[in-house]
């Protein structure tokens, strides 16, 4: 409960909205059970017009909320995997980075700095044409262009960690250069990559919008951004059906920001 | 040598071994691709026998390793030939060209719009932290940034194009509308409105938040205590000083986010039928025309380095530290 007290206004908004989601996710196979891609209804019924379907029906007459909330599901599993995964990929290649030095350092760097230069989701989009469309290759495709950050991050605060008395103690022990990398530095130089989570997060959840808006999300699952495509070939006559599941996105992206400024004011004023 | 030319001679060499390693890493990853592109072309074009399909592999290379393909697109390139273009039957380089000017129209006037508004909104919001007036800007800057482009595209298209007819709902121009000169200018005017809106508004809020908590700390430095002792006015402490110094981050910023950008216009165009090189890089994904999007993906590259050493040169003119070397 400490974290909680340590948290203003702001960061407990986003706690409570974001496990709101997440039960939302846990919890959509009880509150919506069935496949949300199945017909349950006549097509294009607007929201709050039948209790059946609070929020209306599709062009298909899939219901709407069934989607919202088995979208929630693959939004958060793989925003938080890809995040995760960057987070990772990042670090190890910060460290490796900042610890190796030298040509290794050189050539590392450059590598980040290519992956940079071009466009993430460009990075995300090709990646996805080799593997096919799937939650494990979005994760994928997601983390080659969003790992750069934590990688820089990292291998800034391993270069000011190198030359501390620990690491120093950790080599007159005779620890193996690897061990002292990935035990001793790792976990110290890992706290300012892990204030980018809620940043990487964040990114993730558009970027798997944005993808399956595109068409090129997992065809097997309902998402967000499928929705907002699906329902952008009836913009004129049902807009509601492309603004509900992107308000859904913006809610969740919102929260996620608001967790994580509340999440690094709240570690600034401890000691 | 004058700094500023060695800064940027430095960047250019800089720059070589990074669009190597993207040519390379880019190239391994299509490879890994399954099916070549002779299945995508049968795919389209109808059946052939196995036997020209052999034929077709042969000619395009695809029956010897990934080394000798490479080697082959390596030297087309340095000599300026960026392949052939399965998807559209044209040469990649003649492609591209007529792509990239919308984008780069697109991404500029984005990046103007998303840099005056947001920073101007982000002195009114810096000029008196903790104000009202700052925190409504900060908390719309926040649920700005949640906004995703695409999705914001289409809400402007149902209530400026659908509803209240003011605005064309996507394209770049009307179609045979026999306009030329001011009109035509008016007309693709009118058309960017939307698009360029849709782009720029989460920099806009990015900028607006860099601006204000920049200027945030820059009030609490000992020279502005130092000029408020001397007697200085309020507005000109915040914009001869305070302000001016804030926009360096945000100048940074910009070079940054010019790779995010033209990634966001892969999305906006799609969204506003937009005929430019973002629409152009979806195309060439769901097409598997892997030569065409080997070239986009060495475009982009040298389109976000060349980005990045306008923003150089404009640090140099904002900053007279880089300047002078010290």
């Amino acid at each position: 409960m400490n974290a909680w007290r340590n948290l203003n206004g702001e960061g407990r908004m986003g706690a409570v909205i974001l496990t709101a989601l997440i039960l939302m996710a846990l919890l959509a196979p009880i509150l919506a059970p069935g496949d949300p891609l199945a017909i349950s209804g006549e097509p294009l019924l607007r929201p709050f017009a039948d209790a059946a379907h609070p929020l209306g029906t599709d062009r298909l007459g899939r219901d709407v909320l069934a989607g919202l909330l088995h979208g929630t599901r693959t939004t958060l599993l793989v925003a938080f995997f890809s995040a995760a995964a960057a987070l990772i990929v990042g670090s190890v290649v910060g460290t490796l980075a900042g610890f190796l030095g030298g040509i290794a350092d050189a050539i590392l760097m450059r590598i980040t700095e290519a992956f940079q230069t071009v466009p993430g989701f460009l990075l995300a989009l090709a990646a996805i044409s080799v593997t096919g469309p799937s939650v494990p290759t979005l994760i994928f495709a997601i983390s080659v262009g969003t790992w750069t950050q934590a990688a820089r991050v990292t291998r800034a605060e391993v270069l000011s960690l190198r030359e501390r008395d620990f690491v120093a103690a950790a080599r007159t022990l005779g620890m193996h250069p690897l061990e002292i990398a990935f035990r001793e530095i790792l976990p110290n130089a890992f706290g300012p990559a892990a204030s980018l989570a809620a940043i990487s997060v964040a990114a993730a959840i558009l970027i798997e919008a944005a993808l399956s808006f595109l068409g090129f999300g997992d065809p097997n699952r309902v998402t967000w951004g499928s929705m907002i495509a699906e329902g952008r070939t009836v913009l004129r006559s049902a807009p509601y059906l492309s603004i509900v599941p992107g308000i859904a996105l913006v809610v969740t992206v919102l929260a996620v920001h608001l967790l994580g400024r509340g999440l690094s004011r709240s570690e600034r004023l401890q000691p | 040598m004058p700094p500023l030319v060695s800064l940027l001679l430095k960047r250019l060499l800089g720059a070589l071994p990074v669009l190597a390693i993207v040519l390379v890493g880019s190239f391994l990853l299509l490879e890994a691709a399954s099916g070549d592109a002779v299945d995508s072309y049968v795919a389209r074009s109808g059946t052939l026998d196995a036997e020209q399909l052999a034929q077709l592999r042969q000619e395009w290379g695809l029956d010897k390793g990934p080394a000798y393909r490479f080697k082959a697109y390596a030297t087309a390139l340095a000599q300026g030939d960026l392949g052939w273009s399965t998807a559209y039957q044209r040469p990649v380089g003649a492609v591209i060209p007529e792509r990239l000017p919308i984008t780069l129209l697109l991404m500029t006037l984005a990046t103007t719009l998303a840099f005056f508004i947001g920073s101007l909104l982000g002195v009114i919001a810096g000029a008196s932290p903790g104000s009202l007036r700052d925190r409504f800007l900060s908390v719309t800057s926040l649920a700005i940034y949640a906004v995703p482009g695409f999705w914001l595209g289409l809400v402007l298209i149902v209530i400026f194009a659908v509803d209240l007819r003011w605005l064309p709902v996507g394209g770049i121009e009307s179609i045979a509308s026999g306009k030329s000169g001011f009109a035509r200018l008016g007309d693709i005017g009118a058309h960017l409105i939307l698009p360029v809106t849709s782009l720029a508004m989460v920099y806009l809020a990015l900028y607006l938040r860099l601006m204000r908590d920049r200027m945030g700390e820059i009030w609490h430095e000992p020279f502005v205590q130092s000029l408020r002792a001397r007697g200085i006015g309020h507005w000109r402490i915040v914009w001869r000083h305070v302000a001016r110094n804030a926009v360096l981050p945000v100048v940074t910023m910009l070079g940054l986010q010019a790779a995010a950008m033209l990634g966001g216009s892969v999305v906006v165009e799609s969204v506003f039928a937009i005929p430019g090189f973002g629409r152009l890089a979806a195309e060439a994904v769901a097409r598997r025309d892997t030569p065409l999007l080997l070239g986009i993906i060495l475009c982009s590259a040298i389109t976000v380095i060349v980005a990045n050493l306008l923003v150089d040169l404009a640090y140099g003119k904002l900053d007279p530290r880089v300047r002078t070397g010290r």
